[in-house]
């Protein structure tokens, strides 16, 4: 088979701040790089899912046998043939590994099969029968809550009721008040590798998974669950990941490949196509959300109300977390002394929806900066002051009672994003005009647009989740080997590594061992701006340990102290002592002479504890916090609704960068999305049906839909509990993006545009009666 | 030359390299061959659909999806795939990688990498017809190539630099 990376080594390189080589990076441009889809078994097996073609519908039966007579077929399983534990999820075990009487989504898988040929696999499908009998899908997520529970658990997933400060507030006369209803709609993470795995079966009834996703332990546990196998005889191996941004926190193939391996005693690898794909993860939340904001005449914010309804589709996947954000950050990066959020996530037959980068932040930043905007016009305000004016900053409290105790440069980052000087010009050339060549707008009708808007996010996992990542460092022969289960999915986690171990111990070569369940313990999930906090401390942590034992070694050899001895360029020496050593003894030995026994440390890093939030959202239940900026600049042809963004701006709270180029990468990266979520991407659902899984229909930004991303600031101030400073990076570029866009948007036409993704109809008809636009 | 057979195998002509075919299904595509069949997986299925450019090789010197393209109707024909591209740099320069490859890797346009292939592909044929391209060629020339973790200002920056080495190399 297609060999796993047996092990990436970074050669002496530069340390943390400055650009180091992905030590990914050469197999990635040559198409040596084995991603998961990529893997290969000589003896293996295909294998397929068949998946329900209703969103809601009863299962009077399953009849596998004309599937099973396919020559080539080696297997058809149902939910009878679930050894384990029925169902599985994140934070619910509410979602059934194969449907049993009832589905509840489009593309609730049903049976899976293995066979000597996709073609082969897709034949078994298509000979599958299942005795349907649909029933009216629940699709209307302000419905769900009156309505019958279509799942035992209930049609509240979850519902938080945050109440902060005087809820009269309101209440005093002269305060201006502002309301709207703002909707974002489905927006698909679109990673480019599609779900695919390959299961190998071993010879004591156990398997080995190997697999693209965020978490490998948590999936482990559920596999594990479902197979009614200890932990210990399913092991998991991180294949090459194309992308991830939430999509892969659940389990998709997991389970399903593990069976069929185990019923065949075959390898059996499965890789999605993209329509399949689409059905396959969960998606960004919809999201309906009422606000209104009262302020003093000078423009004190003094009360925000807000009602939150999130659509958590049939499973409940990570939908706890995500109402968790929108319910606590819904105000902004703002100091609110007053403030009321309802936030509910409901249970409907929709498509599943979990995380997705910003979870639950990026919904309700493009409604609060909505409002923002709005209130600064009913106020007279310039914008950007009124968000100044109210900006937090630490030793305030957010609206769970919280006091912010790390760094939080709210004002710094606007600042600096708001007075950056713009290079905009005008739309000359064809193909830069709203629409492109061949949909040219004409020059004079092209209107331009401006804002500015703030995002705001927690780091790391909240409400006293336990969070830990375990790491493991091997000093041996003067190289460094490092063990974390640190799921690399693109965000160059393992450049990192590399970075950490050389700049603790001052090694050449480091070695990052195979990434697998088996040898480690959690790392937690590559999600919510982590790991460089949670795996980059875990190596810094445990790079440490082995450096305080390998020099007191070294001291008690030499009779010297080890408080006089550094590690610098592969070598051990002692600088000019306290006296405890003898001053004299100059040591300067080889990393390699020193570490001819290895020494080694094993480490479990947590960040510190937080709370969960009682009855009225209140708590200490957040880490750390990112502020972000972004303005856009954007050109509307108000005839045929067609948009170009034009410039998009930004500055970032960033504590400190550790990778230059890597940390532009995310920013540029992530502002794609949140640009693609304001003016082209959703989940178009109809009745609870996709209507376009697939990258012809579901569109997200190319090359020209993307403007170049100008840098107006990296606020380095550092974070105090941070390995190194550096706050988590990859969230934030993706959740004030899309509200800058859409205020540009709102800017240039006069348009309310409280919907996004922005569609040419809701501005070229805009004001026209509903059943036109749509 | 003979490049097909009665009985449905074929031979292609991959990376300058005769490689016969046999026991293929009719309706394989010659990504699907590629990947499974010829051990070739550099090339990628991202959506198999011909919108996101990850799996694209070139055939007979033109840039194409390769999971659009019958893997029978390549039959004879040239293809040239990112391990092919590899191999000439090979040949020609600093150990196996081209000048658009190093290039991404300076200016960091490498995340998952899963893209990668497809638009190496796409801009090294980009800078075969094109030695200075302006910023908005580039960008329609990579416009069918989908990147989901780089919002492409890295990749751009990469284009750039590996066009001035190219024309370096060629007016010395």
């Amino acid at each position: 088979m297609t060999t796993i990376e047996a092990g990436i080594s970074t050669s002496t390189g530069p340390r943390i701040g400055e650009n180091a080589s992905r030590p990914d990076g050469v197999p990635k441009v040559t198409g040596d790089f084995a991603f998961s889809s990529d893997l290969h078994h000589d003896r293996m097996l295909w294998g397929a899912t068949l998946r329900s073609p209703h969103a809601a519908a009863r299962i009077l039966g399953i009849d596998v046998g004309p599937a099973l007579a396919i020559d080539g077929v080696h297997a058809v399983l149902t939910h009878e043939d679930v050894p384990g534990r029925a169902t599985y999820g994140l934070e619910h075990r509410d979602q059934p590994v194969l449907a049993a009487d009832v589905v509840r989504y489009e593309g609730e898988p049903v049976a899976v099969v293995a066979a000597d040929h996709p073609d082969t696999a897709r034949c078994a499908l298509a000979a599958i029968h299942v005795d349907w009998e649909p029933t009216e899908p629940l699709v209307d997520p302000a419905l769900a809550e009156a309505a019958e529970p279509i799942h035992p658990d209930g049609n509240v997933i979850r519902r938080i009721h945050l109440r902060h400060g005087d809820q009269s507030a309101a209440d005093q006369p002269d305060l201006v008040s502002v309301e709207g209803t703002y909707e974002v709609g489905m927006q698909d993470q679109a990673f480019l590798g599609p779900e695919s795995g390959l299961a190998v079966p071993d010879d004591d009834g156990g398997v080995d998974l190997y697999v693209a996703t965020q978490w490998l332990h948590v999936d482990r546990d559920q596999v594990a669950a479902c197979l009614g196998l200890p932990d210990e005889k399913v092991r998991l191996t991180l294949a090459g990941v194309g992308g991830a941004f939430g999509a892969r926190e659940d389990l998709s193939l997991h389970v399903h490949l593990c069976l069929l391996a185990l019923r065949t005693g075959r390898p059996v690898k499965m890789s999605y196509g993209r329509e399949e794909s689409f059905h396959g993860h969960v998606h960004r939340h919809p999201a309906r959300m009422w606000y209104r904001h009262h302020a003093t005449s000078d423009g004190d914010l003094v009360r925000v109300e807000a009602h939150l309804l999130l659509d958590g589709g049939a499973y409940a996947s990570s939908s706890g977390a995500v109402i968790a954000n929108a319910t606590c950050f819904a105000a902004g990066p703002y100091h609110v002394p007053s403030v009321e959020i309802e936030g509910v996530v409901v249970r409907t037959d929709n498509p599943p929806c979990g995380a997705m980068r910003g979870f639950g932040a990026v919904q309700t930043c493009f409604a609060h900066e909505a409002q923002m905007d709005r209130l600064a016009d009913a106020l007279g305000m310039d914008p950007v002051a009124l968000r100044l004016r109210n900006a937090l900053e630490p030793g305030d409290r957010l609206a769970t009672g919280q006091v912010i105790t790390g760094t939080l440069p709210v004002a710094e980052v606007l600042r600096a994003c708001a007075d950056h000087p713009s290079g905009a010009v005008g739309p000359d050339e064809p193909m830069a005009r709203p629409g492109g060549a061949g949909r040219t707008a004409d020059t004079e009708h092209v209107v331009r647009g401006e804002a500015v808007a703030l995002g705001f996010k927690n780091l790391m996992f909240s409400e006293g989740f336990d969070d830990s990542s375990a790491a493991r460092c091997v000093l041996h022969d003067g190289v460094a080997t490092i063990t974390c289960a640190c799921a690399e999915v693109g965000q160059g986690f393992v450049t990192l590594v590399g970075q950490i171990a050389g700049e603790v111990l001052g090694v050449d070569e480091v070695i990052l061992a195979p990434v697998e369940t088996a040898s480690i313990g959690s790392a937690g999930s590559t999600s919510a701006s982590r790991q460089t906090w949670m795996s980059g401390g875990a190596v810094q942590l445990a790079c440490v340990a082995v450096r305080r034992e390998l020099l007191a070694g070294v001291a008690a050899d030499h009779g010297v102290s080890a408080d006089d001895l550094v590690l610098v360029d592969g070598r051990v020496i002692s600088l000019p002592g306290d006296g405890s050593g003898d001053p004299d003894l100059s040591l300067d030995l080889s990393l390699e002479e020193v570490t001819v026994e290895p020494v080694e440390a094993d480490v479990v890093h947590r960040h510190a504890p937080t709370s969960p939030l009682d009855a009225d959202g209140q708590g200490d239940a957040h880490v750390s916090f990112a502020v972000s900026a972004h303005r856009a600049i954007v050109d509307v042809d108000p005839d045929l609704g067609l948009v170009r963004v034009v410039e998009l701006t930004t500055a970032q709270d960033v504590g400190r960068v550790l990778h230059p180029l890597q940390a532009l990468g995310q920013l540029e990266g992530g502002a794609a999305q949140g640009v693609g979520l304001a003016v082209m991407e959703e989940v178009q659902v109809a009745n609870g049906h996709i209507r376009n899984a697939s990258f012809t229909d579901y569109l997200i930004p190319t090359a020209l839909d993307m403007p170049s991303l100008e840098v107006a600031a990296l606020i380095e101030q550092p974070e105090p509990g941070a390995p190194f400073g550096a706050k988590g990076i990859g969230e934030p570029p993706c959740i004030s993006s899309t509200a800058a866009v859409v205020g540009a948007l709102r800017n240039a036409t006069g348009l309310d545009l409280a919907r996004v993704p922005v569609r040419p109809a809701d501005i070229a008809l805009a004001g026209q009666p509903e059943a036109e636009v749509s | 030359m003979t490049t097909t057979s009665p009985d449905g195998a074929f031979t292609l002509i991959v990376n300058g390299t005769l490689r016969p075919v046999v026991d293929a299904h009719p309706g394989e595509s010659l990504l699907f061959v590629l990947r499974e069949r010829l051990g070739l997986a550099g090339s990628k299925n991202a959506c198999e659909e011909g919108e996101c450019g990850s799996c694209t090789v070139r055939l007979d010197g033109e840039t194409v999806c390769s999971c659009l393209v019958l893997a029978g109707a390549a039959a004879g024909r040239d293809v040239v795939t990112i391990e092919g591209l590899t191999m000439e740099a090979g040949v020609s320069a600093e150990p196996g990688l081209s000048p658009v490859q190093q290039a991404f890797l300076d200016a960091g346009a490498v995340q998952c990498g899963f893209c990668t292939p497809g638009l190496l592909m796409a801009i090294d044929a980009l800078l075969d017809a094109e030695s200075d391209p302006d910023d908005l060629t580039v960008r329609e020339a990579i416009s069918g190539n989908l990147c989901r973790c780089t919002g492409y200002g890295r990749i751009l920056d990469a284009v750039d630099r590996a066009a001035a080495v190219r024309r370096a190399e060629v007016t010395p």
